[in-house]
């Protein structure tokens, strides 16, 4: 059985506007010790479904309408807000984009990695703060005994991304949440970072689901890939098969639109239009306003999201051409 | 006329750091650009790029002298920029204008887009009336909006136009030289592509020189004609585009270009890691300012500075070991 399983996740924000679902019938699964990406563009809904595993939602205007999300298990929506506290940081543990953001400016970095560690494992201080040394060293920062007693504003960006590594490892979670790790990092830090949890995930057998709106960063670290788009997944399968023969004509699109270096072209391919309002999506397939393939069916209606032989999943009417 | 349109030599800029509240003297200095020289040619694309703090953005704006450089020269077609006086100034800057990174927060988000996109055609009294109003049309279409959005505020756009906002702005008064810093980081990859391609047309159809500053490197190749790659406010290496990134021979930026992520996952390739992180700039290290962090380093490295030569057919590059 797969460490988490979700199925047919709904989550939408109502506001004066109207109701958005920003995650519209989502399911994928994920073993120990792989990692899956998420791709797509701002507003795809990949944020709000992690918020949604850690049921970090706030509510309201956000609410989880529909489905289930099984971590080892249990149903982590069937769970009251006590047992949750147990889960978060715990057993499913969170790093964010923002390592400036993310950090409390006023405590020291020890107290920090400290807190998660006492709360659930339930250590003396001294104990806490040996551990969180130990996870610094682990990290891969340099004289860890010196740097647990700085502040966040005392290290650079790659640094303090290391320390938000160090504290969501620090309970040794089943699941790690990676929402944009590495998005505020210059490429050679990204680089680092990348390597540290792909190395960790070996040590440690975490199974990790990131969050990118890069596909290189995900064709670096993923097993599997999900392409996200207004709300929906569009395609999905394992990251070797996406790369190779994408067949969702906005995968595709969002390939080509990306510079590569030694490509030679002089223009790059656009995807035309922009992502469709949410709280008036397109009937039919919501990527039809903007597919250069979509005919009378892609106008009607929703395409399911099949299996077009292999695990290889893509909601499209057209699928099997746009592959040929 | 010179083949160069833009000419920079030794340009500096320190900023100090004042810490003692009744005292001027600086207590230490940040050296954010510290003696960088190029020329940027009619109707090229000059890339800079490097990471957070190597000063490429400073470089830019020393450029139109929107940052009083400390030292140095600047010439653009023959003028040296940095002895104008504000009058003349004013009339240099109808030549080369500026397109911003942030199109959230470089916009004035009281002003419609008709206000934003006539402004420079007011402050440089080159139409009014009808004529301005005409011309502001004008633009929108060029830039792939439509006229009727004249009269809308900036917050009723989505991040690509409001780029497009800013490069008419920048277009209005037909300048000759653009400084684009990072027009496209704030957006989305398939948004991103359709400004690049925006961009290009514009200096085909209007004959501009771009200096495009980036710190991605995908895209710094698809746009340039040569790139500058930029280390703690030094230039490391100068060359064309296609032999720079065949063959990078400066150590700092064959590991930059290893560390960028490739999509196509057979190809991927022993990266070079860098240790550490980027030094101050307020105390850069002796030498070569890449001795910290670079594997081959030597002693003459940690000692003498290594400047900027020629190794062959216009590729510059500053380091010892490959001199």
């Amino acid at each position: 059985m797969a460490l988490l399983e979700v199925s047919d996740l709904r989550t939408s924000f109502t506001t004066v506007d109207g109701v958005m679902p920003a995650v519209d019938g989502v399911s994928f699964s994920l073993d120990t010790g792989k990692t899956l990406g998420i791709v797509g563009e701002s507003g795809c809904g990949k944020s709000v479904t992690s918020l949604s595993i850690m049921r970090l939602v706030p509510n309201p205007p956000g609410k989880i309408t529909h489905g289930t999300i099984m971590f080892d298990g249990h149903d982590l929506l069937k769970k009251s807000e006590v047992e949750m506290r147990k889960v978060r940081g715990n057993e499913i543990a969170m790093i964010f984009q923002e390592p400036m953001t993310s950090l409390n400016p006023v405590f020291t970095i020890g107290q920090q990695i400290g807190e998660a560690i006492t709360l659930h494992q339930k250590l003396s201080s001294r104990e806490a703060l040996a551990k969180s040394i130990e996870m610094l060293k682990l990290v891969g920062i340099p004289s860890p005994e010196k740097r647990v007693k700085e502040y966040p504003h005392q290290m650079s960006g790659g640094m303090r991304q290391r320390v938000m590594i160090a504290m969501a490892l620090s309970c040794h979670p089943k699941l790690l949440i990676a929402d944009e790790p590495t998005t505020a990092l210059d490429v050679t830090i990204q680089a680092q970072i990348l390597e540290l949890m792909n190395d960790l995930q070996d040590r440690l057998g975490t199974a990790i689901m990131l969050i990118t709106h890069d596909l290189g960063v995900v064709a670096e670290t993923a097993d599997d890939v999900a392409v996200m788009y207004a709300g929906k997944i569009v395609e999905q399968c394992e990251a070797d098969e996406l790369f190779k023969s994408p067949c969702h004509p906005y995968t595709i699109g969002l390939m080509n639109s990306i510079p590569k270096i030694g490509s030679g072209a002089r223009r790059l391919q656009v995807i035309d239009g922009v992502v469709p309002n949410p709280y008036q999506m397109p009937k039919g397939c919501r990527f039809h306003p903007r597919c250069d393939w979509a005919q009378d069916a892609c106008r009607e209606s929703q395409p399911e999201l099949v299996d077009i032989g292999g695990g290889h999943l893509v909601r499209c009417w057209r699928a099997g051409e746009v592959l040929a | 006329m010179s083949q160069a349109l833009v000419e920079v030599k030794g340009l500096v800029k320190h900023f100090p750091l004042q810490r003692r509240l009744f005292s001027t003297a600086p207590v230490a200095v940040v050296r954010a650009v510290d003696g960088v020289s190029f020329d940027i040619r009619r109707g090229e694309t000059l890339g800079l790029v490097g990471e957070s703090g190597c000063g490429k953005s400073t470089t830019g704006r020393m450029l139109l002298r929107l940052i009083e450089p400390t030292s140095g020269t600047m010439k653009f077609d023959g003028v040296d920029v940095a002895g104008l006086g504000p009058e003349q100034l004013r009339e240099c800057r109808r030549n080369m204008q500026i397109v911003f990174q942030d199109p959230y927060a470089s916009l004035n988000p009281r002003m419609t887009v008709e206000r934003t996109v006539s402004e420079p055609l007011e402050v440089h009294g080159i139409a009014s009336g009808e004529e301005k109003r005409r011309r502001v049309r004008e633009l929108l279409e060029l830039v792939g909006l439509s006229s009727y959005h004249a009269k809308r505020y900036p917050h009723e756009f989505s991040g690509g136009q409001r780029q497009r906002i800013g490069i008419a702005r920048a277009l209005a008064v037909n300048p000759k030289f653009v400084v684009c810093d990072e027009p496209v980081s704030a957006l989305d990859v398939s948004i991103q592509a359709q400004v690049l391609n925006l961009l290009q047309d514009l200096q085909e159809q209007l004959g501009l020189t771009y200096l495009f500053i980036s710190h991605n490197l995908s895209v710094i190749e698809h746009v340039s004609d040569r790139v500058a790659v930029m280390y703690l406010g030094k230039i490391v290496e100068l060359a064309a585009k296609d032999d720079l990134y065949a063959a990078p021979k400066h150590p700092y930026t064959r590991a930059l270009m290893s560390a960028v992520p490739v999509t196509d996952r057979e190809q991927r390739k022993k990266r070079i890691m860098l240790e550490g992180d980027v030094p101050s700039p307020i105390n850069p290290p002796s030498g070569c300012r890449f001795h910290t962090r670079c594997s081959m380093a030597t002693d003459v490295c940690r000692e003498q500075e290594p400047e900027l030569l020629d190794v062959g057919g216009g590729h510059w590059v500053a380091c010892h070991l490959c001199q």
